[in-house]
């Protein structure tokens, strides 16, 4: 086993340990700041399929969290009101079941990012990252605008939604079932970044013209990475809409798709863990600093800078050396 | 069957006011080494360029085993049997050289689309990265990382990620700079071999493996072809060698 392989068991076995403790001792606050971060570690671990793998620095991810934020809050609205989302052409209806928001929040994530993609992967380098910043802000006024779903004060839903053989409102349940997903995205990335798809990729990143050369084509490759890391975020941003029974347009914020990318960063971009630290980071340092200074951002800024600075392989370089070239 | 694998008619590129191709026509003939040569900035790289499709010429044409393939892009060109190699090496620094590779195998298998199996272990795959490693001499190095790689390896690399492609021709742009004496040996005996499982042509400065090599040179000059020929009429011929040649032949 490398040194990274144990980095990451024991962050695993932070996962788990730390909620069963704090719901041993009564702690829920600490269950729900474990969420939180497990949930911003997913929506992160999207962004790291582009960005650490494919290496396209996308600035506006929020524009998934924020759509499978509004997936959620738009069925349970409609739910808990008992009013339709559309009678014509045929009668849609809410709902307060987590799975078919998944479901509904990944697809509708899937679609807008292969449409982002498709016009803004003909760009590269800065273009690029200020494209998809466009596409972020342009979300972020409407949603501001959208009057029928509370526009800039945002939808309260009142009751979390259901899993079947679940009881959601116990955090601890809520919380497994995060981390589950969690669990599920990591491995897939895993095996995503060791698959035929991934080496393509990753080459992709690093020499487009030799992936020209043997008959790829980067375009679409960066594509559909775009759009399943979009899936990926759009997911975790149905989660945290039912972690908070909230969703207003500050969940397509553009602070928000730069923290993500502050994640990747400081937990090591490309690493598998990496987006997991940096979140489990942000919210422990978002929570103690946050008690001690309103300008708790500042600091953290100085933490990141440091990061950059020192360590360029995040935290996880830090602690466990040099990315290897994946055997 | 047609008679020429590859062919450009009347291939014209202008950089601003500097013509770097000027009504190029060359063919490439089953089993032969065609040899491109001509002084630096003549424009060879300009004209493997428009022939691989990174480069779009202003006019004339690009054929492929008869079929015009000026509209295609680069990986339609490749999948339709270009093999490329090159004059400034174009690898995966970050990765291992099994992984450069096996990307050539896997883009001639143009089944990239698959998201959970390890490449590594694909045997198909495997074994096609493997033995173009051993036919360039890199199977010792197959899982180094390529950024620590001498210049002559990844010259060596180079080729061997076109042989995984198995095309239909070759085009290698100065596959032997700075590859050394002993490293030019072996390479000009790998090409030797090669021309009878597809043509190649050959961008090369070196004119000891040009002369051992090529059963036609043509000489570019100033974006021009001013000669085609075997070695013989090459190193005879008068224009060639007030234009290039000068002294040394
Ligand atoms: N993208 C470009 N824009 C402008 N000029 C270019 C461009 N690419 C090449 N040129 C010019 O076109 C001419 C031909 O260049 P090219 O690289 O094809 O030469 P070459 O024959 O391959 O030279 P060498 O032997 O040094 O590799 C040169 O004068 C070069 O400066
Ligand atoms: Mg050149």
């Amino acid at each position: 086993m490398t040194r990274e392989s144990y980095v990451n068991l024991a962050c695993l076995a932070g996962l788990i340990l730390i909620p069963l403790w704090a719901h041993v001792s009564d702690e829920p606050f600490t269950i729900t700041l474990a969420t939180r971060a497990v949930i911003l570690a997913l929506a992160a671990l999207g962004l790291n399929i582009a960005l650490g793998i494919g290496g396209l620095v996308s600035f506006g991810h929020a524009v998934f969290f924020g759509i499978g934020g509004y997936a959620m809050g738009i069925l349970a609205h409609h739910a808990q009101n008992y009013t339709p989302i559309a009678e014509w052409p045929f009668l849609i209806e809410g709902t307060k079941s987590m799975p078919i928001i998944w479901l509904l929040a990944t697809v509708v994530s899937g679609i807008v990012a292969f449409l982002i993609g498709l016009l803004s992967l003909r760009t590269t380098g800065v273009y690029f990252i200020m494209i998809t910043l466009a596409f972020g802000q342009m979300l972020f006024f409407f949603s501001i605008s959208w009057a029928e779903y509370g526009g800039e004060d945002g939808l309260a839903i009142y009751v979390r939604n259901g899993f079947p053989g679940l009881n959601t409102l116990v955090p601890l349940q809520f919380y497994g079932l995060c981390l589950a997903i969690l669990l599920l995205a990591l491995a897939f990335q895993w095996r995503l970044a060791k698959s035929p798809f991934g080496l393509a990729l990753n080459a992709a990143r690093q020499v487009p013209n030799r992936v020209k050369a043997v008959g790829l084509n980067p375009f679409k490759l960066q594509l559909v990475a775009f759009t399943i890391s979009g899936m990926i975020t759009g997911l975790a941003g149905a989660l945290f809409a039912d972690l908070n029974r909230f969703v207003s347009p500050t969940m397509f914020s553009w602070q928000l798709s730069g923290e993500f990318i502050v994640f990747i960063i400081i937990g090591g971009t490309a690493r598998l863990f990496g987006p997991v630290i940096g979140a489990a980071l942000f919210v422990i340092i978002e929570h103690v600093l946050g008690g001690i200074s309103d300008y708790w951002h500042i600091w953290f800024g100085f933490l990141l800078l440091g990061i950059v600075l020192f360590g360029k392989g995040g935290v996880i370089g830090l602690l466990a050396g040099g990315a290897k070239a994946h055997d | 069957m047609t008679d020429v694998i590859l062919e450009t008619r009347g291939l014209r590129k202008a950089f601003g006011a500097l013509q770097a191709t000027d009504d190029v026509s060359i063919a490439l003939r089953p089993g032969e080494i065609h040899a491109i040569i001509g002084p630096n900035g003549a424009g060879k790289s300009t004209l493997i360029g428009q022939i691989c499709g990174s480069l779009a010429p202003d006019s004339g044409q690009v054929f492929l085993a008869g079929q015009d393939v000026t509209g295609k892009d680069t990986a339609q060109r490749a999948q339709a049997g270009l093999g490329r190699t090159f004059q400034i090496s174009q690898l995966a620094m970050e990765d291992t050289v099994m992984q450069n590779v096996l990307l050539g195998a896997l883009g001639k298998s143009a089944a990239p689309w698959r998201f959970f199996g390890a490449v590594l272990n694909d045997k198909a795959l495997r074994k096609s990265a493997m033995a173009a490693l051993e036919r360039v001499g890199l199977a010792d190095e197959q899982a180094r990382v390529t950024a620590e790689l001498s210049h002559g390896q990844r010259r060596q690399l180079e080729v061997a990620v076109a042989l995984t492609l198995q095309p239909k021709a070759f085009v290698m742009d100065e596959p032997m700079a700075g590859l050394g004496a002993e490293g030019s040996a072996r390479l000009t005996k790998l090409l030797d071999g090669l021309r009878h499982e597809a043509p190649i042509l050959l961008v090369e400065h070196d004119m000891d493996a040009v002369f051992a090599l090529a059963d036609r040179i043509s000489v570019l000059v100033s974006g021009q072809i001013i000669a085609t020929g075997t070695v013989d009429e090459i190193r005879t011929d008068t224009r060639v060698r007030e234009a290039y040649l000068g002294d040394e032949a």
